[in-house]
C-alpha cells in the first residue's frame, strides 16, 4: 500500500478546497453550461436534476457492460438527449409551464433511473482516467488533488468554446435572438421552436455528462443519492453568472470548492455547525444574488424572453 | 407446518384448524432502497435467509420515510398480508409510529431494530433487538491499529447519535489496544447518505495522513472505494465491501440478521410470543451470539493483527471481554467510566453514550 | 397565467385591462373570450357546460392515458398490468380503510400545493413549499414546548398561529425579495428550501435537541394530550380539515374578493395593474404571506398529529409533492383539493406494488413521472377540439 500522507494541518484545507473546486465542480460545469444554453434560448430547464441522474446511472451501467468508461459518458450524453427531447416537446406546447414540466421530467428520469439503476448498485464499473498532473510533487495529497479528470478539460474548453460561440457564430445569434426577442427572430426567419429545442437537446446531452462524471469518477458510484442537488444548483449557477459561459466555469469552481469546506474543516478540528455547513453555498449564492440584482433594471445579461413564456 | 405431513392429514389439519396450520407471516419494512450495499442491504438479506426456512413467509417494503407513511405500511401488512410479526428496521419507526400502531393491533408483534423498550411504559406486543456491532468493530479497530503505520485513523460517521458513537470508541479502544499512539479523526457528514459529502470527508482525511478508514454511514461503498483508490486500507460496516476493494480492505463489522430473523421465527412457530414473556422484550446479542460477524480478513492483513484479532474474538466468545470499563476518560479529559466499573454490553447505560473517547479527534457537539 | 408559450397577443402593452367576465379560471379558451371581450359583448348565460367538461374530460383522459402506458411499463417488466391496476385501486380507493390512508397523504399536499399555488396568480413561480413546512413545524414545536400546562386547545391555536406565521414570513420574504429588489423568486424560493432545511437539521440536532432522543435527534416531545387528535374512528387526523378549509377559502380569496381580483391582474398584466393604482408591492407580500401560511401550518400538523416532535422526518418531500400538485390543478384550490387526493392514493399503493408484485421502490416513481407527464401535455390540448369550445350565440 501507498505510503501514508504526512499531516498537512491546516495546509490541507486550501488543498481541499482546490480539490473539490476541480473535482466536485466538474459536474456543476457541465450542468450549468447546459442550463446556460437552454436558457440562452428562452426556457428553463429544472429537470436537469432528472437528466443528472438519469446520465449517472446509465453511464455507470454503459461502462459496467462494455468495459469502456468512454462509451459510458456517450451513453450517459445520449439519455440526456433523450430526457431534453421530451422536455422540449412539452414545454414549448401552448399553455404548458416551463417549471412544471421541469419538476416533472425530474420525476420520470429519476423514476426510470432508480428503477432501472437497482441492477447496477452492486457491480463495480470501470472508471474514468485521469490525467496525473501532480506527478512532479512528493506529496500523495497533493498528487491526489492533482489528478484531474479530462472532463474538467472538455468542459473548460466547453465553456470558452460556448462563450464565442454566443458572441461570434451565426447560430450562437440565432440562439441568443430567439432567447431575447423571440418575435423579430420569428421575423427573421429563424424557427424558434427548432433552435430552443436544439438547446435544450444539447444542454440535457451536457447534463447527462455530467451525470456520467458523479458515477464515474468523483465521487465514482453509483446510488440513488449520487447527485448533490447539482441539477438544482445549476439554476441558480447560471443567474449567478449572468449567462455568461465563462462566469459559469469560475462559479462551477467556487461551489465545488465550497461544498468541500466542510469535511475539510472537521479533518482538522473544526467541528462546529456542520449543518450550517452543509447550506453554505446556496446561502451565499443567494446573498450575492440579493446584492447584485435590482429591480429597476433586469439583470444584465437575461434573456429576454426567459420566464415569460413568450 | 412442516411439509412433510401427508396431504390429507394437512387437509385434515387445516379444515380442523384452518387458523394455526397457516404459515407465519413476517413483515420487513425499510427506511432506504434494499440494494444499497449497506444498513438496509444487511436487513433485507437477513429477510431472504429467514423465507427460506420452512413455514415462513414474508413480506418486504423498502424506502418507506419515517412518517405516518411507515403507520400505514405496517398497518397494510397485517390487514392485507396477514402479517403477524413486523419487523420495521429503522430507528426512528420507533416513537411514534410503532407505539400508535402497536396500540391498535395488540395481537401482532412488533420486533424493533435499535429501539429501547422499557417495561411498563411501552406495550406489550413491542420488543427491540440489536446486534452489538461496537464489538465487531472492536476486532476491527485491532486489525487497524496493527496496519496504521502514519498512527492515523479515519472514522466517517453520519452523525453523533449514541449508536455511532460507541462504534468510534469501540474501534478506538481496539485499535489502542493494539497501539497506544493511534488517534482516530472523525469526520460527522450529517446525514445517513451523503455521497458526495462522503467522497469529500474521505479525501480530506486521507491528505491529512489517514491511512485507515472506516465509517457508519447508510452506504459504506464510496468510502471503501476512494480508500481504494488512494491506496490506503479500509475496514467495511454492515456488509463486505471487499469485492470493491480488493487489495486494501482489511476486515469489517458485519450484520447476521439472517440468524436473528430465525431465531425469532422458530420462537414464534414454537408458539411463544412478546406478549406471554416467551420472547424476551430486549434482546441483544454479539459476536458471541452469532448477531454479527467479522469479514473475512483481507490479503494485506500480517498474521500478527490476525492473531490479535482472534485473541479479542475469542474473548468475545467467551464471553470474558469487556470493552467499556473504568477508568475510561472521554476525548475533553472528563472521566466518563469511574475507575474498577466494568460496564457489560447489555447495560442500558451504554444506549444512551454521548462522548469520544480519548485519542478520538472530533467532537460530538454539531 | 405565467409562461404560456406560442401566444403573442398578450405581449402587446395594452392599457385597456381585459376584465375576466368568467368566474371560473382559465378554462375557457381565448378564442373565445378575446373575440367576445373586444366586442364589448356579454356572453349570453348559457348554460356552459362544455368548458367544465373539458376540464373534467381532458385530465381525465389524461389519466387513462396513462395507465395504460404504465401498464405497457409493467408488462415489458414481466408484470400482468391489470393486476397491477388492481392492486392500486384495492390500495388507493377500494374500501373505506384504503381510502383514509389516501386522504392522511392528501393533506399534507393540499396545504403545500397553495404555496405555489396561490402565488402563480400574482406570475410568481414559487417552490418553497418545502421550506415553508420545515420551518412552521421546527417552530410550531418550540411554541409548543414552551406551554406544558397549557388546555390542548390553546397549544393547538398557539402551535398553528406561529408554524402558520413562520411559513407566511418565509414565502413573504420571498416576494418582497423579488417586488423590491427583483431576485428571481424560483431560484429564491429554491435556495431558501435548503436554508430552512440546514437549520431544522442544526436545531434538532444540536440547539433544541432532546438528548433523550438518543439515536434520532428530536426536539422535546409534545405531550401526548397536547396533540392533535385523530377525527373519531377514523385515522385521519384534523390536517385534512386545515387542507380542505384552507382550499375553500384560497378559491374563493382569488375568485370572490377584491384582494383576489388585485391578484390576478397583476398576474395577468402587472404595468396595466400599477397603472389602475393597484399597490403591487403590498399586494405581492401579502399573497405571498397567505401563501406561505398553507405549508407552515401543514408543517405544524406533522408535528402536532403525527411526529410529536421536531426532526428531520418533517423534511418529507411533501413541499416538492405540494408543486406538482398545484401544476396540475392548473393552479386552481379546488382542484388541488382532487389531485392531492389522486397523488395520496398513488403515494399510498407504492406500499402494495412492493408487496404483491415485487416490483422495486422506484416503480411508483415512474408511474407518478408518467402521470405528471401525461397530464402537462394534456394541459397543451385545451381548447384544441371543437366540441369543447363555449358556442356563442
Amino acid at each position: 500500500m501507498n505510503q501514508p500522507t504526512d499531516q498537512l494541518g491546516w495546509l490541507g484545507v486550501p488543498l481541499a478546497i482546490l480539490a473539490g473546486a476541480v473535482g466536485g465542480g466538474t459536474p456543476f460545469l457541465f450542468v450549468s453550461l447546459g442550463e446556460c444554453l437552454t436558457e440562452k434560448s428562452g426556457k428553463i430547464n429544472l429537470g436537469l436534476e432528472g437528466v443528472l441522474i438519469t446520465g449517472a446511472m446509465t453511464a455507470y451501467a454503459a461502462s459496467y457492460k462494455s468495459g469502456s468508461p468512454w462509451f459510458g459518458v456517450l451513453v450517459a450524453g445520449a439519455a440526456g438527449m433523450l430526457l431534453g427531447f421530451i422536455h422540449a416537446w412539452l414545454a414549448q406546447k401552448p399553455k404548458v409551464n416551463d417549471i412544471a414540466v421541469g419538476i416533472g421530467m425530474i420525476s420520470f428520469g429519476s423514476g426510470l433511473a432508480f428503477f432501472f439503476g437497482k441492477a447496477f448498485i452492486q457491480p463495480l464499473a470501470p472508471q474514468l482516467p485521469s490525467f496525473d498532473l501532480g506527478g512532479w510533487s512528493a506529496n500523495p495529497a497533493l498528487k491526489a488533488a492533482l489528478k484531474i479528470c479530462p472532463l474538467f478539460f472538455l468542459g473548460v474548453g466547453l465553456a470558452f468554446a460556448m462563450d464565442w460561440f454566443f458572441k461570434s457564430t451565426r447560430w450562437g445569434m440565432f440562439v441568443r435572438a430567439v432567447g431575447d426577442k423571440p418575435d423579430a427572430a420569428r421575423a427573421m426567419g429563424i424557427s424558434v421552436t427548432s433552435v430552443r429545442t436544439l438547446s435544450i437537446v444539447f444542454g440535457s446531452f451536457l447534463g447527462g455528462i455530467g451525470g456520467a462524471y458523479l458515477s464515474l469518477f468523483y465521487p465514482g458510484s453509483w446510488t440513488e443519492r449520487v447527485s448533490g442537488g447539482q441539477g438544482f444548483m445549476a439554476v441558480a449557477l447560471v443567474i449567478f453568472s449572468r449567462w455568461n459561459p465563462v462566469q459559469c466555469l469560475w462559479a462551477s469552481l467556487f461551489f465545488g470548492g465550497a461544498q468541500a469546506l466542510g469535511p475539510a474543516l472537521q479533518a482538522v478540528g473544526v467541528s462546529g455547525y456542520y449543518y450550517l455547513f452543509n447550506a453554505s453555498p446556496y446561502a451565499f449564492t443567494l446573498a450575492v444574488m440579493i446584492a447584485t440584482c435590482s429591480s429597476k433594471r433586469s439583470l444584465a445579461g437575461q434573456p429576454g424572453a426567459l420566464g415569460s413564456g413568450a | 407446518m412442516t411439509r412433510s405431513f401427508p396431504i390429507v392429514a394437512l387437509a385434515l389439519a387445516g379444515l380442523i384448524a384452518a387458523s394455526s396450520a397457516k404459515d407465519l407471516t413476517m413483515g420487513f419494512i425499510y427506511v432506504g432502497p434494499k440494494d444499497d450495499y449497506g444498513y438496509n442491504q444487511a436487513h433485507a438479506e437477513g429477510k431472504a435467509g429467514v423465507s427460506r426456512l420452512p413455514g415462513v413467509k414474508t413480506v418486504e417494503e423498502a424506502s418507506v420515510p419515517e412518517t405516518i407513511a411507515v403507520q400505514e405500511s405496517m398497518k397494510n401488512m397485517i390487514v392485507q398480508d396477514g402479517a403477524s410479526v413486523l419487523f420495521p428496521t429503522s430507528f426512528g419507526y420507533f416513537d411514534p409510529h410503532i407505539l400508535k400502531v402497536a396500540k391498535q393491533f395488540p395481537k401482532v408483534q412488533f420486533l424493533h431494530c435499535g429501539g429501547l423498550y422499557t417495561e411498563g411504559k411501552h406495550p406489550k406486543n413491542v420488543g427491540s433487538y440489536f446486534g452489538y456491532i461496537d464489538e465487531a468493530q472492536y476486532v476491527c479497530g485491532v486489525v487497524a491499529g496493527h496496519m496504521t503505520k502514519s498512527g492515523k485513523l479515519g472514522f466517517i460517521a453520519a452523525k453523533p447519535i449514541p449508536q455511532v458513537l460507541r462504534n468510534i470508541n469501540a474501534f478506538t479502544l481496539g485499535a489502542r489496544g493494539a497501539n497506544p499512539k493511534i488517534t482516530v479523526q472523525v469526520i460527522f457528514t450529517g446525514d445517513w447518505s451523503l455521497p458526495v459529502k462522503e467522497a469529500e470527508a474521505a479525501t480530506s482525511l486521507i491528505d491529512q495522513g489517514v491511512d485507515v478508514l472506516t465509517c457508519h454511514v447508510d452506504s459504506p461503498k464510496v468510502i471503501v472505494q476512494t480508500a481504494e483508490k488512494r491506496g490506503i486500507y479500509s475496514s467495511g460496516y454492515h456488509a463486505s465491501q471487499a469485492a470493491i476493494a480488493p487489495k486494501g480492505y482489511l476486515t469489517g463489522a458485519e450484520w447476521d440478521w439472517s440468524h436473528v430473523y430465525g431465531n425469532y421465527a422458530k420462537s414464534i412457530q414454537a408458539g411463544k410470543s412478546l406478549m406471554d414473556g416467551g420472547i424476551p422484550h430486549v434482546v441483544r446479542g454479539g459476536l458471541k451470539e452469532g448477531f454479527v460477524k467479522i469479514s473475512p480478513y483481507g490479503p494485506a492483513v500480517t498474521e500478527e493483527a490476525k492473531k490479535d484479532a482472534e485473541a479479542a474474538k475469542a474473548k468475545f466468545m467467551s464471553g470474558s471481554m469487556v470493552i467499556f470499563k473504568g477508568e475510561l476518560k472521554d476525548n475533553t479529559g472528563a472521566v466518563v467510566i469511574p475507575a474498577g466499573k466494568e460496564m457489560k454490553q447489555q447495560d442500558p447505560e451504554l444506549e444512551k453514550m454521548n462522548y469520544l473517547v480519548e485519542r478520538v479527534i472530533g467532537s460530538t457537539k454539531g | 397565467m405565467v409562461a404560456d408559450s406560442g401566444g403573442t397577443a398578450r405581449r402587446r402593452i395594452c392599457f385597456c385591462i381585459q376584465i375576466d367576465m368568467s368566474d371560473s379560471d382559465s378554462t375557457v379558451p381565448e378564442s373565445v373570450a378575446a373575440p367576445a371581450a373586444k366586442a364589448g359583448l356579454r356572453r349570453i348565460s348559457l348554460p356552459r357546460w362544455r368548458g367544465k367538461l373539458e376540464a373534467v374530460a381532458l385530465p381525465a383522459g389524461a389519466i387513462v392515458v396513462s395507465l395504460v402506458l404504465f401498464g405497457l411499463f409493467c408488462a415489458a417488466n414481466g408484470k400482468n398490468p391489470f393486476a397491477v391496476f388492481a392492486s392500486i385501486d384495492k390500495a388507493a380507493f377500494g374500501s373505506w380503510y384504503a381510502f383514509q390512508n389516501t386522504l392522511v397523504r392528501a393533506a399534507p399536499l393540499m396545504l403545500c400545493a397553495l404555496c405555489t399555488a396561490i402565488p402563480i396568480r400574482l406570475g410568481l413561480v414559487i417552490i418553497g413549499n418545502e421550506g415553508a413546512l420545515v420551518l412552521g413545524g421546527l417552530c410550531a414545536t418550540i411554541i409548543g414546548l414552551k406551554m406544558p400546562s397549557a388546555s390542548p386547545a390553546s397549544v393547538h391555536i398557539a402551535m398553528a398561529l406561529t408554524g402558520a406565521v413562520a411559513g407566511g414570513v418565509w414565502i413573504a420574504a420571498i416576494g418582497a425579495l423579488k417586488h423590491y429588489r427583483g431576485v428571481n423568486e424560483t431560484i429564491c424560493s429554491l435556495l431558501m428550501n435548503y436554508i430552512a432545511i440546514a437549520l431544522l437539521s442544526q436545531a434538532v440536532n444540536t440547539w433544541i435537541k432532546d438528548p433523550a432522543s438518543l439515536n434520532k435527534p428530536s426536539s422535546y416531545p409534545i405531550p401526548d394530550e397536547q396533540m392533535l387528535q385523530p377525527l373519531g374512528e377514523t385515522s385521519i387526523h384534523w390536517g385534512l380539515i386545515f387542507g380542505l378549509i384552507a382550499c375553500g377559502i384560497a378559491w374563493f380569496l382569488m375568485q370572490k374578493t377584491t384582494f383576489g381580483f388585485k391578484v390576478r391582474t397583476i398576474g395577468a398584466n402587472i404595468r396595466a395593474a400599477q397603472i389602475a393604482g393597484i399597490s403591487v408591492g403590498p399586494i405581492t407580500v401579502m399573497a405571498c404571506f397567505l401563501a406561505g401560511m398553507c405549508p407552515g401550518l401543514a408543517g405544524m400538523v406533522e408535528v402536532a398529529a403525527v411526529q410529536g416532535s421536531a426532526n428531520e422526518a418533517l423534511n418529507a418531500g411533501y413541499g416538492y409533492s405540494g408543486i406538482l400538485v398545484a401544476f396540475l390543478a392548473r393552479q386552481n384550490p379546488l382542484g388541488c383539493i382532487l389531485i392531492s387526493t389522486l397523488l395520496g392514493g398513488l403515494l399510498a399503493s407504492g406500499g402494495a406494488l412492493q408487496r404483491d408484485h415485487q416490483l422495486p421502490d422506484a416503480t411508483i416513481l415512474v408511474f407518478e413521472g408518467i402521470v405528471f407527464v401525461v397530464i402537462l401535455y394534456s394541459e397543451s390540448l385545451y381548447g384544441r377540439w371543437r366540441f369543447f369550445q363555449e358556442r356563442t350565440v
